[in-house]
């Protein structure tokens, strides 16, 4: 029998998931149990207080914006994606363009943001355009709303859902669209209860690649929204550095990745009953 | 093909291009502008000589950006490969732990993570700064060099390896004639995408980062903060232009790292 050496090189890794993630993590949970000292610390003495105070008005009304900001952004990412990923499948320069979704994927992602600054804010191209042309007298705000924000997560998350999407329909048999609509299925028809259903794996992935991360956003928020369209991310952040209330800020960050979890756990039981239904990809050649 | 599937998608491509680009246009555009308005007025290369030259805070978060990339990369990718290897190669208790743990953080959300190492910084008494950077940035870059390795390893038929001990190999040869050769491709990919993610992160650093230990994405968005600036442009410029290169130079890389 040979010596088991497996411990030996996984130990490295185990220490420092163990040190520097699965640890940190203990303690915000242990944290969000405790009691917030007066000069910003915690009182080591067991309460729900940060709990109860989850059901502030305030905050309530910040998870509703959260929720309704990243699933807006979802969905007008997926509306976008969706044919534009379809048209790249299909077209025979699939090279060169699935080339210009990746420059912007891999353009830095604050430059991404700050890109929109420049257009949308009071001194950006926008009001300078406008004014140029007198069509407005003075600078319009168009940052600082839940708009700004959405528009600029949509633009920030949609390579993430391009490039899936490009991936599941490129391995789609198209034969199977002619197929129905050799069977008098409309055109519409075909797309809607052929392919849809076909690429579904792809369709959750590109979900699952926009809305989690937009559900715990903090920088696009922080940079681009007003005080109408702050997430939890930012009040996670607000309470540690500003309040210096750690465990509200420990138990909102647990509930935060709860949802997430929950959420991604859905989704990937979503895709492996969508995996298991559609085996109508074409074969390896 | 159905005309008008063709014609609404070609719209939405097209949407999704100028959605894409106009932004990076207009940065590129206005980085040659005299002034500092987003008003044209003139060509001028000013802002780039700012950046070059005027920007020494700026070459200072690059240059740390740099030492964090490069060392977090080479110790994520070390150990995300020793764990991809023992976990391919045997089995044991750990294993699971291992797995399941190391799973989370690609999942977990980024300010989650910032805030947890944050707030255990604070109660160990750890001074923040480029240690306590390099700390984070290895922390979420081992997920994804251990999955990568590992889905390399997966590939590969084990059989390969009792050959090897079969042909009278002992534990170390076969590690480094046989397991590291083959997992070679996955090894570049971790430690590139490491490298990148590293070089990308702003909300982890944002919390773990001290005083004088700006990265530059930190040192990007101190300066966005104060609005418009034709030297951001002229920067945006330059790192829209590194991303194509990237892009250009790294095709042929990935042609070899899938074609293996």
């Amino acid at each position: 029998m040979r010596k088991n050496f497996g411990p030996a090189y996984t130990m490295p890794v185990a220490a420092w998931i163990t040190g520097f993630f699965v640890i940190p993590l203990a303690v915000i949970f242990v944290y969000s149990f405790l009691k917030k000292g007066i000069y910003g610390g915690v009182v080591w003495q067991f309460s729900l207080d940060a709990y109860t105070a989850l059901a502030n008005r305030g905050l309530i009304v910040v998870a509703g914006k959260t929720l309704f900001q990243s699933a807006t952004a979802t969905i007008l990412t997926l509306l976008l994606a969706l044919p534009a990923s379809y048209f790249i499948a299909r077209s025979r320069y699939k090279n060169v363009f699935l080339f210009l979704v990746i420059i912007p994927f891999w353009t830095n992602f604050l430059i991404r943001i700050y890109a929109w600054i420049a257009i949308l804010g009071t001194n950006g191209f926008l009001n300078g355009f406008l004014m140029s042309m007198g069509l407005i007298p003075e600078p319009f705000q168009f940052l600082y709303n839940q708009y700004a924000v959405i528009v600029v997560m949509v633009y920030t998350y949609l390579p993430f859902a391009i490039l899936p999407l490009y991936a599941t329909i490129e391995k789609f048999d198209f034969s199977l669209v002619e197929a129905a609509q050799d069977l008098g299925a409309s055109k519409t028809q075909s797309m809607l209860r052929v392919l849809l259903p076909n690429i579904r794996p792809g369709i959750i992935t590109a979900v699952l690649f926009t809305f989690i991360p937009a559900f715990g956003q903090y920088a696009v928020p922080q940079l681009v929204g007003g005080r109408d369209s702050f997430m939890l991310g930012n009040v996670i952040a607000r309470e540690l550095t500003v309040s210096r209330n750690l465990p509200l800020s420990s138990s909102i960050s647990v509930v935060l990745t709860a949802i997430t979890m929950i959420g991604v756990v859905l989704f990937v039981n979503l895709q492996v009953s969508a995996a298991r239904n559609t085996p109508r990809t074409r074969e390896p050649a | 093909m159905a005309h008008d599937t063709r014609r609404t998608s070609l719209f939405a491509f097209v949407v999704t291009m100028v959605f894409f680009y106009a932004p990076l246009l207009v940065l590129v555009l206005f980085s040659f502008n005299e002034s500092k308005a987003m008003t044209w007025s003139g060509f001028s290369l000013r802002w780039y000589g700012d950046l070059l030259f005027h920007s020494r805070d700026l070459w200072h978060a690059v240059g740390n950006s740099a030492i964090i990339a490069l060392s977090s990369a080479s110790v994520s990718t070390l150990l995300g490969t020793l764990a991809a290897i023992g976990m391919y190669w045997y089995n044991f208790r750990l294993k699971n732990y291992v797995q399941v743990s190391s799973f989370l953080p690609l999942i977990i959300p980024e300010i989650i993570i910032g805030v947890s190492l944050l707030i255990m910084f604070g109660l160990t008494g750890m001074r923040l700064g480029l240690l306590t950077i390099f700390i984070a940035h290895t922390t979420f870059c081992l997920p994804y060099a251990l999955l990568i390795v590992t889905s390399r390893l997966d590939e590969f038929d084990y059989s390969i390896v009792e050959a090897a001990y079969d042909l009278g190999a002992t534990e170390a040869q076969t590690l480094l004639r046989v397991i590291v050769p083959v997992s070679l491709p996955g090894i570049i990919a971790a430690f590139l995408v490491s490298i990148t993610l590293s070089l990308e992160d702003f909300v982890i650093t944002f919390f773990v980062a001290g005083p004088g230990s700006s990265t530059l994405p930190l040192h990007v968005y101190s300066m966005i903060r104060f609005g418009v600036s034709p030297v951001i442009n002229a920067l945006s410029v330059v790192l829209i232009a590194g991303s194509v290169l990237l892009a250009f130079s790294t095709r042929g890389l990935f042609k070899y790292l899938i074609r293996n």
